[in-house]
C-alpha cells in the first residue's frame, strides 16, 4: 500500500541520502582547502588538482540534483529557505560558481587572470562551500526566524507567502554556536575525507606521507566539533509536531527520542561513525592502511542520512521556524502532492541505475593509482 | 512584511535575465559541438584514420572550455528559481520541480560521468567504449536542454495541473501531457537544433581561419565538410520548427505574437512583415499612431502561418485589450473582463481561506466553485491596467525579425560552403572564408533574439494568465538583488573573457599543438 504519508517518508529519505553521498563528495572541496599547504612543490600542487579535477563534477552534479530533488519533493522548503536565506545560499553558489571553471582554465595558456587566481578560487570554494553547506544543514535542527501565510498570495500588495523575520536573511545562522559546531565538523570531516582519499589514489609516497601526517589535526577538530554538535543537538529541545492537528511545539530531548524511538536508524547512525573513525583511525595507525576513504566515506553517508532522518521523521518538523514554530516546515505540510510525488518516485527508480554507471566508469578509470608522469601524459590534464 | 516595488520585481526579473543570457552563450555551442566531435570520433572508430582522431580531440578541448562555464552559469539559474521566485517556486513547484529533479538525475549525473572518460579515457578504456561516452555526454547534455525547455514551455502554455486551493498551489494532475505538450516538443527541437547550427558555425568558421592563415590544410577541409553539411541540414529544420514556434505562439500567446509583428490592430488576411522598422511615436496602444514607419510585407502569409488559413483574423494589441473578436473558444473577452474575473478568483480564494478557518464548509464550497470558475484569469487579478499586459513591443519585434533574417542567411550561408567545397574551390575563396569566420558572432546573436522574443513576448506572465511576475517574487530588497546581481555580472564578465582567451589560444596553437 503505498499511502501518500509513505510516500513524503520516501522523499525524505531520498533527500536526505542524497545529503549523505553530497557530504562524502565533499572531500573535494575538502583536498580544495589543502591545495596550498598540503604541496610543496608545482608537480604536488598539479598532481593534486588533477586527481581532484576528476571527480569535482560528481560533488557538483549531487549538488544540483540535492536541489532539484528538494524543489520537486517539497517545494515549500525550496521557496522558503532559499528566498529567505538568502545570502547564505548565495554564498554557497557564488564559491561553487567559481569552482565550476577553475579546473579546466587554471593551466590553459589564455586563462587571462593566471594559475594562482584559479587555485585560489579552488581554495576559496573548498573552504567556504563545505563551511556553510554545514552551517545551513545545522538550521534544520537549530531553526530559523521565518514566517509562512499562504493567505498572503490574496494581497495585492504583498503577495509573498514565504517571509524571513530579519534583514540579515540567513546570515544571522552564523551567530549560532550550534550551526558553527557543524560547518566546522563538516569542514574538517571534508579536508580528513580528502586526506584519506589522496591516500588511496595517489602513487607518490611524499604526499602520502604528509597526508597521514596532517590527518591528525584535522581528525581531532572533526570529532570534537561533531560531538558538540550531536550532543548539544541530541539533548537540547527540538520541533515536534503533533500528527493530528498539525500544531509544533518544543519538546525536551526530541532528537535523542527519535533516536531511540527508531532503533533501526540509530543502528546506521553508530555504525557509520564507527565507519568513519575506523576509517581515520586506522589510516593513522598503520602505514600501510590506504582503504580509509571507503570506510569513511560509506560512513560519512550513512551518518548524515541517519541525522537529516530523525529530523523529519517521527513527527519532527524539519526545517523549523523560531521564535514563528507554527511555521515549521514538516514533511507533510511542505511535501509535493501525493500525484507528483507517485511520479517522482517512479523516476527515483532510474537513480540505481546512475549508480551502478558511476561505479563502473569509476572503476574503468581508476585502475591504478595516479603519479605525476600520467598527469603529463594525459591529454587532457589539468 | 517588505512591501513589494516594482524595483525589486525589475531588478529580478534583470538577474535572472542576466544570468539566462550568459548560460546561453555557451550551452548552444556544447550541444552543437557536441554533435559534431561525436561524428568526427565515429568517423574515426569506423576509419581508423588517425587524421579524424586529431581533429576530434582538437573540438573537444574547446568543447571542455566551454562546457565548464556552461555549468558555472548554470546552477545559478537553477537556484535562482528559489531565492528570486519564491512564491512561483510554491505557486506552481508541484509541476515545475520535477523535470528540474529528472533533469539532475537523468541527464547530468550521465554528463558528468561520461566526460571524465571522453576527457581522462582515451589510453584507459577500449575505443568503442570511448566513443559511446563521448555520445553519452551529448545525450547527458541534450536530454538536459529537454527537461529545462520541458519546464520553460510548461509556464508559457500551462497544462496538465488544476489549483488546490486548500494548499494555495497548482498540482500536477497529468505528466505525460506535460512533457508531450506540443509548446514543449517544438521547443526542444528550435532549441537544441539552434545549437546545432551554432555548432556547424563555429566549426565552419574556425576552420576557415586556418584556411586564411594556410594552416592545417587537411584538418580543416575535414571539419569544414562535415559542419557545413551538419549546419545545413539543422538550419532547414530549424526554420522549418520556427514555423512550429510562431503556430503554437499564435494559438496560446496572441499578445506575444502581435508584438512579434508589431501589430496593433488587427486583421484577417494579415501580411506577414519581412522587414520594417517601428514609429517610436506611438506612445499608446490606441492613439490611432501609425506603428511602422516602414515595411514590406508578404500578404496574407501571417494569417497562413498563425492560423492555416490565409484569411484567418489575426488580433492585434489593441483587440486583445479590448476583446470582442471571434476566437476557436468562442468571443475573445476584454482585459477589464479578465481583470475582473481575475479580481473575484483572488477574492473567492481569500474568502474561501476564511470559510475553512471558521468551518463553514457551506460557503467554502461556495468559494471554491466561484474560484474555479474563474481561476484561468486568475494572473489579472494582480494587473491593474490594460497596459501592463503588452510586453516591450519594439524588443520582440525586431529580435523577432532579426532571427527570422539571420536564419534564411546561415541557410544560404551553408548552401554556398558545401557548393563551393563540393567543387574544390572552397579552399581558395578568401571570401567565402573570411564570411564564415566572422559570422560566428552572428549564431550567438541568432540565439539571443530568439530567447528575448520567447521572454520578453510573454511580460507580464511568469505563468501565462494564471502568474504574474509581481506576484511571482520572493521577499527580499531589491538592494540585495543589485547586489547579487552585480556580483554575478562582474563574475560572468570575467569568466567570459577568460573563456574568449582560452579558446582563442587553444585555436591558434591548432590541432598538431595538440
Ligand atoms: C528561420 C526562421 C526562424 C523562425 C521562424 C523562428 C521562430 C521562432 C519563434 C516564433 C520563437 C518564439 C517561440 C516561443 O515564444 O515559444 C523562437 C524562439 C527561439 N529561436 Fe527562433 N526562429 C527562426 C530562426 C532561429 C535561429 C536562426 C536561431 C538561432 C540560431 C533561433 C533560436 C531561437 C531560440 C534560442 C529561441 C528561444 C527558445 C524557444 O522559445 O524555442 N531561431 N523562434
Amino acid at each position: 500500500m503505498i499511502t501518500y504519508s509513505f510516500l513524503q517518508h520516501y522523499w525524505w529519505f531520498i533527500i536526505s541520502l542524497l545529503a549523505g553521498i553530497l557530504a562524502f563528495l565533499l572531500f573535494v572541496q575538502g583536498g580544495q582547502s589543502m591545495l596550498f599547504s598540503l604541496s610543496k612543490t608545482e608537480d604536488e600542487r598539479r598532481l593534486l588538482v588533477n586527481v581532484l579535477g576528476r571527480k569535482w563534477e560528481f560533488t557538483f552534479t549531487t549538488l544540483v540534483t540535492f536541489g532539484g530533488a528538494f524543489f520537486a519533493s517539497f517545494p515549500l522548503f525550496y521557496s522558503t529557505s532559499f528566498g529567505g536565506a538568502y545570502w547564505v545560499w548565495m554564498a554557497i553558489l557564488f564559491c561553487f560558481t567559481l569552482q565550476a571553471v577553475s579546473y579546466e582554465f587554471q593551466s590553459k595558456p589564455g586563462n587571462v587572470f593566471g594559475a594562482r587566481t584559479y587555485r585560489t578560487f579552488l581554495f576559496a570554494n573548498g573552504l567556504l562551500g563545505t563551511f556553510l553547506i554545514g552551517v545551513a544543514i545545522a538550521t534544520f535542527f537549530t531553526g530559523s526566524d521565518f514566517s509562512v501565510n499562504k493567505g498572503n498570495i490574496t494581497s495585492q500588495f504583498a503577495p509573498v507567502i514565504s517571509q524571513w523575520g530579519n534583514p540579515w536573511h540567513g546570515l544571522e545562522a552564523l551567530l549560532n554556536l550550534r550551526n558553527l559546531s557543524l560547518g566546522l565538523a563538516v569542514f574538517f570531516l571534508a579536508r580528513s575525507q580528502a586526506l584519506l582519499f589522496f591516500i588511496n589514489r595517489l602513487s607518490n609516497e611524499v604526499l602520502e606521507k604528509r597526508s597521514r601526517k596532517v590527518l591528525w589535526i584535522n581528525a581531532i577538530p572533526f570529532v570534537v566539533f561533531f560531538l558538540i554538535f550531536v550532543i548539544w543537538t541530541l539533548f537540547s529541545e527540538g520541533f515536534a509536531v503533533d500528527p493530528t492537528t498539525g500544531i509544533v511545539s518544543l519538546e525536551k530531548y526530541k532528537y535523542f527520542t527519535n533516536l531511540m524511538e527508531m532503533p533501526v536508524i540509530l543502528g546506521f547512525f553508530l555504525l557509520g561513525v564507527v565507519g568513519v573513525l575506523y576509517g581515520i583511525g586506522r589510516s593513522l595507525l598503520s602505514g600501510k592502511f590506504k582503504s580509509g576513504i571507503w570506510y569513511s566515506g560509506v560512513g560519512t553517508i550513512v551518518t548524515v542520512c541517519s541525522l537529516l532522518l530523525i529530523s523529519g521523521y517521527n513527527n519532527t518538523a524539519f526545517y523549523p521556524a523560531f521564535p514563528n514554530i507554527q511555521s515549521s516546515l514538516t514533511i507533510f505540510n511542505a511535501s509535493s502532492s501525493e500525484f507528483t510525488l507517485n511520479a517522482m518516485s517512479i523516476v527515483s527508480l532510474f537513480i540505481p541505475v546512475v549508480l551502478i554507471y558511476i561505479f563502473y566508469a569509476w572503476r574503468a578509470m581508476e585502475k591504478k593509482r595516479t603519479d605525476i608522469d600520467d598527469v603529463n601524459n594525459d591529454s587532457h590534464a589539468y | 512584511m517588505e512591501i513589494l516595488n516594482a524595483s525589486l520585481v525589475d531588478w529580478s526579473r534583470a538577474q535572472f535575465a542576466m544570468t539566462a543570457m550568459y548560460h546561453w552563450l555557451f550551452v548552444p555551442l556544447t550541444l552543437g559541438l557536441g554533435v559534431i566531435m561525436s561524428v568526427m570520433e565515429s568517423l574515426y572508430v569506423k576509419t581508423g584514420n588517425e587524421e579524424w582522431k586529431k581533429a576530434t580531440q582538437f573540438w573537444m578541448t574547446l568543447f571542455g572550455v566551454n562546457f565548464a562555464i556552461g555549468v558555472a552559469t548554470g546552477i545559478i539559474l537553477e537556484f535562482e528559481f528559489g531565492t528570486n521566485w519564491s512564491n512561483y517556486s510554491w505557486f506552481v513547484g508541484d509541476i515545475f520541480g520535477a523535470p528540474l529533479a529528472i533533469e539532475g538525475i537523468m541527464a547530468f549525473f550521465m554528463e558528468a560521468t561520461f566526460i571524465s572518460i571522453m576527457f581522462f579515457g582515451w589510453n584507459k578504456v577500449s575505443k568503442k567504449f570511448h566513443l559511446a561516452s563521448t555520445w553519452l555526454t551529448v545525450t547527458g547534455a541534450t536530454l538536459s536542454a529537454l527537461w529545462i525547455l520541458v519546464a520553460n514551455a510548461w509556464m508559457q502554455y500551462p497544462v496538465g495541473m488544476h489549483f488546490n486551493p486548500e494548499t494555495v498551489r497548482n498540482e500536477m494532475t497529468d505528466f505525460w501531457s506535460i512533457l508531450l505538450s506540443p509548446v514543449a516538443i517544438n521547443k526542444f527541437f528550435h532549441t537544441v537544433l539552434s545549437g546545432w547550427v551554432l555548432g556547424g558555425l563555429f566549426v565552419v568558421g574556425v576552420s576557415s581561419w586556418y584556411l586564411i592563415k594556410k594552416r592545417q590544410i587537411d584538418f580543416a577541409l575535414k571539419s569544414i565538410l562535415v559542419g557545413s553539411i551538419f549546419g545545413l541540414v539543422s538550419a532547414l529544420l530549424l526554420a522549418f520548427t520556427g514555423d512550429g514556434s510562431a503556430y503554437n505562439v499564435s494559438q496560446r500567446q496572441p499578445m506575444k505574437l502581435a508584438a512579434m509583428e508589431g501589430l496593433y490592430e488587427g486583421k484577417s488576411g494579415a501580411g506577414l512583415i519581412a522587414i520594417g522598422v517601428l514609429n517610436s511615436e506611438k506612445k499608446s496602444y490606441n492613439d490611432a499612431v501609425n506603428p511602422y514607419l516602414f515595411k514590406i510585407e508578404v500578404p496574407k502569409l501571417l494569417s497562413l502561418l498563425a492560423y492555416r488559413d490565409a484569411d484567418a483574423f489575426v488580433p492585434g494589441v489593441k483587440d486583445i485589450i479590448d476583446g470582442g473578436y471571434q476566437t476557436k473558444d468562442g468571443l475573445a473577452l476584454s482585459f477589464a473582463e479578465k481583470q475582473a474575473s481575475g479580481k473575484v478568483a483572488i477574492q473567492s480564494l481569500a474568502n474561501y481561506q476564511k470559510a475553512v478557518s471558521v468551518k463553514d464548509t457551506a460557503e467554502a464550497t461556495l468559494q471554491k466553485a466561484q474560484l474555479e470558475k474563474n481561476f484561468k484569469h486568475f494572473g489579472y487579478g494582480y494587473l491593474d491596467k490594460p497596459e501592463q499586459l503588452i510586453p516591450n513591443v519594439p524588443t520582440v519585434f525586431y529580435s523577432f525579425h532579426l532571427m527570422v533574417i539571420l536564419g534564411m542567411y546561415f541557410i544560404a550561408l551553408f548552401a554556398l560552403v558545401i557548393y563551393y567545397n563540393y567543387n574544390k574551390k572552397f579552399e581558395n575563396a578568401g571570401w567565402l572564408q573570411w564570411i564564415c569566420l566572422l559570422s560566428i558572432p552572428l549564431g550567438y546573436v541568432a540565439g539571443e533574439l530568439g530567447w528575448a522574443v520567447a521572454e520578453v513576448g510573454r511580460q507580464p506572465w511568469a505563468i501565462q494568465d494564471i502568474l504574474p511576475v509581481q506576484a511571482a517574487i520572493s521577499g527580499i530588497s531589491s538592494q540585495s538583488v543589485q547586489i547579487t546581481f552585480f556580483l554575478f555580472l562582474v563574475l560572468f564578465t570575467a569568466l567570459l573573457f577568460a573563456e574568449v582567451g582560452i579558446m582563442l589560444k587553444q585555436i591558434k596553437k591548432g590541432p598538431e599543438g595538440h
